[in-house]
């Protein structure tokens, strides 16, 4: 049987949204990152616009 | 697990820096030696960052080594990390109900920066609040819904048919409904796409012929949704096709309504014939190239005025490419743009702009104070860099007119109880974080009824909403939220108080008996109910009066 799990490169804001809608819809995804944590840019921004919500 | 009302309440709190946001203004050692004195209160923990993986963990790990069950957060809002700190909870096997928030970032070290000692008492009353609610807080559970694994797409245009081919290939059955009499929406009037520089009839045709080839999708032309009923996984939705109306079950619903083109009436001599706007000027260009040997297009017509504030973004590049059109049509053309600010994001955009310059198109900045004035034809416009007014030939006079939100926008916002914005699109459920989705939960939004899109991400957002909307439909069965009402049937006096401010139609009157009666699938938890109930027989699980009443009362302690 063909696998089901999907690989994702990168734990950016893209990366993490894709691999939790896939984590929603039962499938098993496989985050991968270069970085010691996942983020990426948006990890390093304070507030954002418009709604003022903290990024982390 | 608790529910044993004997049994001794032992609260933990876990009290959120949020690095500097709640840190940085009040004195957090402060709320922590303080949290330590309030009853049932046995463990204190202060967090950099309560919802960082080490926060969450701290809370998992507490519950057991602490025997904790009651978990208070103070940090910022429940709406965005309710959820989070629940299911930490939940994973340490205490009821997520039996957790409470205290919001002192957004309701107190955001409003008073200045202020750190008002602030950090104001912020103990609130934790005090919460711990108060926490101790009066009961187990509650979820109530499990199977779901149709259907979708309803609302308008045929190029997001919708992505919305639906997509879905149509994940294997769900979707009835994709249009209006008009075929699919393709605004791109049945367009010419010439670029940069993939195509035929937008191309575009269509390949994916119309895809679509008619699935048979898991129903298109419905000619067709309107006239009525939804229901909750997420299980709607019930009528489709009026010509004279016949059908009700079909989805699990999940997506607007994808689309846009229209404001027509200019009474706006720079606009008359349909020598001046004209861009789709008018598209079909124009579908026919061959107009004999205009001078073409004028004006920007930000009708847009970015005190009328309607906002850019619809596409204009500026539609312009630029039917630059490109009608100077390679015949390079003699001269074509003039007079614009206010040219928004060309992107390499490929870009790169349109500069080929347009290339090709010889010239572009004149004007001042909004000092509008152009198209007369027989020529144009007048005060030059900002010359400091003088110039007249430009014209014969043909194109004017840039944004998309504006669909006449029918509000019947369906009304229809699915789904919100619009002040210019009248559709108004998702977070600008960041839920883009495609609204507040409703199974109701998704694609395409120019949000904004103005370009084709690609109209696409994208069709697909994006397929997406999110195949998180319900690959589900066996939902739970609810567990904070749901519910009246009282010993002291309901059927006065239909809470039937008259229900949003969601959940409160039916039972005639035999003569008292409301709550669906608790259709109950959103909102408490208009629990508010107005003048016997106090409405009651809102988790803001019971008594857990209420324990709040205010530590609101006004000293």
């Amino acid at each position: 049987m063909a696998s089901k799990d999907v690989l994702i490169i990168g734990g950016g804001i893209a990366g993490m949204q894709a691999a939790l809608d896939l984590g929603d819809m039962g499938l098993q995804a496989h985050l991968v990152e270069k970085n010691p944590s996942i983020g990426g840019k948006m990890a390093q921004l304070d507030k954002t616009f418009p709604t003022n919500d903290c990024t982390i | 697990m608790t529910g044993n009302q004997k049994e001794e309440i032992r609260i933990g709190v876990f009290i959120c820096d949020c690095g500097s946001n709640i840190a940085g203004y009040l004195t957090m050692q402060e709320l922590v030696d303080y949290a330590r004195t309030l009853p049932n209160v046995v463990f204190v923990q202060e967090n950099l960052y309560t919802c960082s993986e080490s926060g969450i963990n701290e809370i998992k790990q507490a519950i057991p080594t602490h025997n904790l069950n009651r978990v208070v957060v103070a940090s910022c809002t429940p709406r965005t990390h309710e959820p989070l700190f629940q299911s930490a909870c939940e994973e340490a096997a205490l009821n997520p109900y039996l957790f409470e928030m205290a919001n002192i970032r957004d309701q107190c070290s955001w409003v008073h920066m200045r202020e750190r000692e008002k602030g950090t008492e104001r912020a103990k009353h609130q934790i005090a609040m919460a711990v108060a609610k926490a101790a009066r807080l009961r187990e509650l559970s979820r109530i499990e819904l199977g779901i149709s694994h259907r979708a309803v797409v609302i308008g045929g245009g190029i997001s919708g048919m992505s919305a639906a081919m997509a879905l149509g290939n994940m294997g769900y059955e979707v009835d994709l409904v249009e209006k008009q009499e075929k699919l393709g929406g605004l791109l049945n009037s367009l010419n010439i796409v670029l940069p993939a520089n195509e035929p937008s009839s191309r575009l269509l045709h390949d994916l119309a012929a895809r679509i008619s080839a699935n048979d898991k999708i129903i298109v419905h032309t000619s067709s309107e949704v006239t009525k939804a009923e229901g909750y997420v996984g299980n709607y019930v939705v009528t489709i009026r096709e010509k004279s016949a109306e059908n009700r079909v079950k989805a699990g999940v619903i997506i607007v994808a309504i689309g846009a229209r083109a404001l027509k200019p009436e009474g706006l720079f001599g606009y008359n349909g014939k020598s001046v004209i706007t861009h789709l008018e000027l598209e079909a124009l260009l579908k026919q061959g190239a107009p004999a205009a040997k001078n073409v004028v297009i004006v920007q930000c017509v009708g847009s970015r005025c005190a009328e309607r504030t906002y850019c619809s973004r596409i204009c500026c590049m539609t312009a630029v490419k039917n630059s490109i059109l009608l100077k390679e049509a015949d390079s003699r053309n001269k074509v003039t743009i007079l614009y206010r600010d040219m928004m060309m994001y992107g390499v490929e955009n870009e790169d349109m702009f500069r080929k347009s310059k290339e090709l010889g198109v010239r572009y004149v900045a004007y001042d909004p104070a000092k509008l152009p004035q198209v007369g027989e034809d020529f144009v007048k416009v005060y030059h900002q860099r010359m400091g003088k007014e110039i007249s430009i030939p014209a014969e043909l006079v194109v004017l840039s007119t944004p998309l504006v939100a669909q006449e029918d926008a509000a019947n369906v916002s009304s229809m699915l109880k789904v919100p619009l914005n002040e210019n009248g699109f559709f108004l998702e459920g977070h600008v960041k974080l839920k883009p495609l989705d609204f507040a409703t939960d199974g109701v998704y939004l694609c395409g120019s009824a949000r904004f103005p899109a370009t084709i690609r991400e109209a696409v994208s957002q069709g697909l994006g909403a397929a997406s999110r909307a195949a998180i319900v439909l690959s589900k066996e069965a939902l739970f609810t939220s567990g904070i749901v009402a519910d009246i009282n049937t010993e002291t309901c006096c059927g006065c239909l108080g809470c039937v008259d401010v229900c949003p969601y139609g959940a409160i039916r009157f039972v005639e035999e008996k003569e008292i409301c009666q709550v669906n608790k699938v259709l109950c959103k938890g909102c408490g208009g109910c629990a508010a107005t109930c003048p016997s106090e027989s409405a009651k809102l699980d988790g803001f019971s009066s008594e857990q209420i009443y324990a709040q205010i009362e530590q609101a006004f302690a000293s």
